[in-house]
């Protein structure tokens, strides 16, 4: 029996949600509903076969990246080793760490070429791939634990803004982090940028040698993790106000090192309810205040 | 949604071939699309939303995906099951229609659940510890992690009341206060075992369907009654065995040979001289302070409580029995020619009174008791006109249930309900870092009466359609206890 990826709308109508085995994508498009039909038609013409298309090449994929030696021939996964690329030279990093927000720019590429759409976005499980023309904005809430709900703060890009990508990460996500980061949002121009600066971003606020902090090696947990035998984070026992600043100062000067050399546009760090925001304007970010049912 | 996943076992990995990703999954842990699982070996499908079904006969808490052959798309079937709020998400404070309206048909009537997660600020957890050890006084301020979450309320019949959580401690407090409630609150709600520490009195750590640990050492039982009641309720099994009981307890300490019990069955007086507060005969308060020794007192000796024996009415070689309320406790000892009581081994027929004791005690345990109001935001996104949920609420024609368990609805204004936390699947609580707590509330009516309450109908999605759209986590619900 094949298998077919699976595509329908949300309850809502509006969006479409897409999913193929790790990928779940959440699609909108706001236009006329030709333009929106065409654009989502699109979209699922390309997602059937994307993932297979990945797998391909996966044993690859997993591998160290490489500065400048380019191996992989999928158009994603080209996307995915060049947005890794900057990083590989100092540091541990598979393009693997931009697969999400590779396969939401693919997704939203392709839904553009299809149509004319004043606004859209693709949400790979945090990952965004966004579109914005004239006076369009989007309004993003800030997660700082993915494995609970909650909003904590609401994020808005509008059309002049640079940036087209939005990407999470921290050790409560699907994948591994090194570091301790509850979460690490970053703005970037694309997706997949996103996506590889928030993972470095991540793996930077910690505290190496903490006593309180359990990590284990990635493939002891996922026999097949591209991260090899590295030491993930499983655990963090309770820190002092002190140490949880001085893991997210060290997150904050990696983000602004990439802020300087332009690889993000910026970032907010969260750790155990301290938040530390990098090069977002603060009239871009909204507090949620506290809010009861009553 | 079809697929033909099956997998191949290799030491405790299985491969799973659901995709073309072609994860090794260590038991316990799942694939890299969290849809798939390793439980015992056998991949399992955890999609966020939950079914319930009520099967006693499985015994387990996950339902395989897939036992034997192709999958025939039945998850569970109607009638049985209870779709719960777990995961269902919703995008309060807005008022858009809750994210599951579900109906299903049964007996023939259209029922609708309104599947929601409520996100509650004004909630808190009960806790009753049952243990006759001090915890504190009361009022006493209940720490965790430093920060105060709740305090100590009154004493019930063997055991203690905390009452953690609730809005000052949420959302009145600094920062970091609330946080750690938030966290308190969510942690005992998903059973999860929770230290605290009760200012000028003990560390407590507290689980859900566990026994507490008092200062370390775990309760094992609940007294059977105060000291007084145990030496009405044992007198006549030691009639004619010992000339003299003392069971010892914080509360009421009981003496056999003063007692109404032992006047009743001719028991003569023994010269015993007891310390402490007399009440009334045989009765005696404050024999000790508080503490985590005999029968909740401070004591290890069971004989600092006693005063020299009367030696008008002493005589050497009298017998005497101490126990604790809960028999944890227990020496026997003879009066010597200067009338001082010697320790010696407990005969065979009073170590047997002992035990009974023991025996009649329960095991004890902590309870909690999620407490929150479903409050006018959360009520509209089950209907336009909130009062009008509350008051059918109210009628009894819309029951409401908490991750599918029973809840108890509190008289009087809204809908503030009670709900032990045991019988809800696990991890049913969530967070918002408001900071508040996330818990699934459910609201089931006949589809007639949600339309006259003014329900969202045209939101009404049947059962058939929820089992379609991977939303659903198909789990075996066992009634009762859950750890």
């Amino acid at each position: 029996m094949r298998r077919r990826p699976q595509i329908a709308r949300l309850p809502d109508g509006k969006r479409l949600h897409l999913q193929d085995g790790p990928i779940d994508l959440i699609v909108e498009a706001n236009g006329n509903e030709a333009d929106i039909r065409a654009a989502y038609e699109a979209a699922v013409l390309r997602f059937d076969g994307l993932l297979d298309e990945l797998c391909a090449e996966l044993t690859e994929l997993r591998k160290a990246a490489h500065p400048t030696h380019r191996a992989l021939e999928g158009v994603v996964a080209r996307r995915m080793q060049a947005a890794v690329a900057p990083f590989a030279a100092d540091c541990f990093i598979t393009p693997m760490a931009a697969v999400a927000g590779g396969v939401a720019e693919e997704i939203l590429g392709t839904m553009l070429a299809a149509a004319p759409l004043g606004r859209a976005y693709v949400n790979n499980g945090g990952d965004i791939a966004l579109h914005l023309e004239g006076r369009e904005q989007f309004r993003i809430g800030l997660m700082d634990r993915p494995d609970r709900q909650g909003v904590m703060r609401t994020l808005i890009i509008d059309a002049s803004d640079r940036s087209r990508g939005v990407a999470t990460s921290g050790r409560h996500g699907r994948s591994f982090s090194l570091g301790i980061a509850d979460a690490v949002t970053v703005l970037a121009a694309t997706a997949s940028q996103a996506d590889a600066a928030a993972t470095i971003i991540a793996n930077a606020v910690d505290l190496p040698g903490h006593p309180a902090i359990v990590r284990k090696p990635a493939n002891e947990l996922q026999p097949d993790s591209d991260l090899g035998p590295r030491l993930v984070t499983r655990e963090v026992g309770q820190l002092t106000d002190v140490e949880i600043a001085d893991a997210l100062a060290a997150g904050e000067s990696r983000a602004r090192q990439l802020l300087a050399s332009g690889l993000i546009d910026g970032a907010a760090l969260c750790l155990f309810g301290e938040i530390v925001v990098v090069g977002v304007r603060q009239t871009q970010l909204y507090h949620q205040h506290a809010l009861e049912i009553a | 949604m079809v697929t033909d996943a099956t997998m191949a076992a290799s030491g405790d990995k299985i491969r799973c071939d659901a995709c073309p990703v072609m994860c090794y999954i260590r038991s316990g842990a799942a694939g890299a699309c969290d849809r798939y699982a390793n439980h015992d070996g056998k991949l399992v499908r955890v999609d966020p939303h939950i079914v319930l079904e009520r099967t006693v006969s499985h015994g387990g808490r996950v339902v395989p995906f897939q036992v034997s052959g192709d999958w025939d798309g039945k998850i569970v079937h109607q009638g049985d099951i209870v779709v719960t709020a777990i995961g269902a998400g919703t995008t309060y404070p807005d008022y858009k229609p809750a994210p599951f309206i579900v109906s299903s048909e049964i007996d023939g009537v259209d029922m609708v659940t309104v599947v929601t997660e409520g996100i509650f600020s004004y909630c808190g957890v009960k806790v009753k510890i049952d243990t006759d050890r001090y915890l504190g006084p009361e009022t006493a301020t209940v720490r965790a992690q430093g920060e105060a979450v709740g305090h100590v309320t009154t004493s019930e019949y063997g055991s203690q009341m905390l009452s953690l959580g609730g809005v000052h401690h949420l959302t009145g407090g600094s920062k970091k206060e609330g946080r750690v409630t938030c966290d308190t609150l969510m942690d005992l709600s998903n059973c999860k075992a929770v230290e605290l520490t009760i200012d000028g009195g003990a560390t407590v750590v507290v689980q859900a369907g566990r026994p507490p640990v008092v200062n370390g050492t775990a309760e094992e039982r609940m007294r059977v009654g105060c000291g007084s009641a145990t030496i009405g309720m044992f007198a006549k099994q030691w009639h004619g065995k010992v000339d003299e009981v003392v069971v010892v307890d914080d509360h009421i300490t009981g003496v056999l040979s003063e007692h109404q019990a032992g006047k009743l069955l001719d028991i003569a007086d023994t010269g015993i001289k007891m310390k402490g507060r007399r009440s009334t005969p045989g009765r005696y308060f404050q024999v000790a302070d508080p503490g985590t020794g005999w029968g909740g007192t401070n004591i290890s000796n069971p004989l600092s409580i006693l005063g020299p024996f009367d030696p008008k009415e002493a005589r050497p070689g009298l017998t005497m029995l101490m126990v604790s309320t809960t028999g944890e406790h227990a020496g026997y000892y003879v009066l010597d020619e200067a009338l001082r009581p010697i320790e010696k081994d407990i005969p065979p027929d009073l170590k047997l009174s002992v035990e009974r004791i023991k025996e009649n005690c329960e095991p004890a345990l902590c309870t909690v008791l999620f407490m929150a109001g479903a409050g006018g935001s959360l009520r509209a996104g089950v209907t336009d006109n909130p009062v009008r949920l509350t008051r059918s609420v109210k009628d009894a024609l819309t029951r409401v249930t908490s991750g599918g368990a029973p809840v108890y609805v509190w008289p009087g204004g809204g809908i503030t309900f009670m709900v032990d936390v045991t019988q809800m699947p696990a991890g049913a609580f969530g967070y918002v870092p408001t900071p508040a707590l996330v818990a699934p509330i459910e609201f089931t009516m006949r589809l007639s009466d949600y339309a006259v309450l003014g329900g969202h109908v045209d939101y009404v999605r049947p059962l058939s359609s929820l089992k379609d759209s991977a939303e659903i986590r198909p789990i075996t619900f066992v009634p009762g206890r859950r750890v």
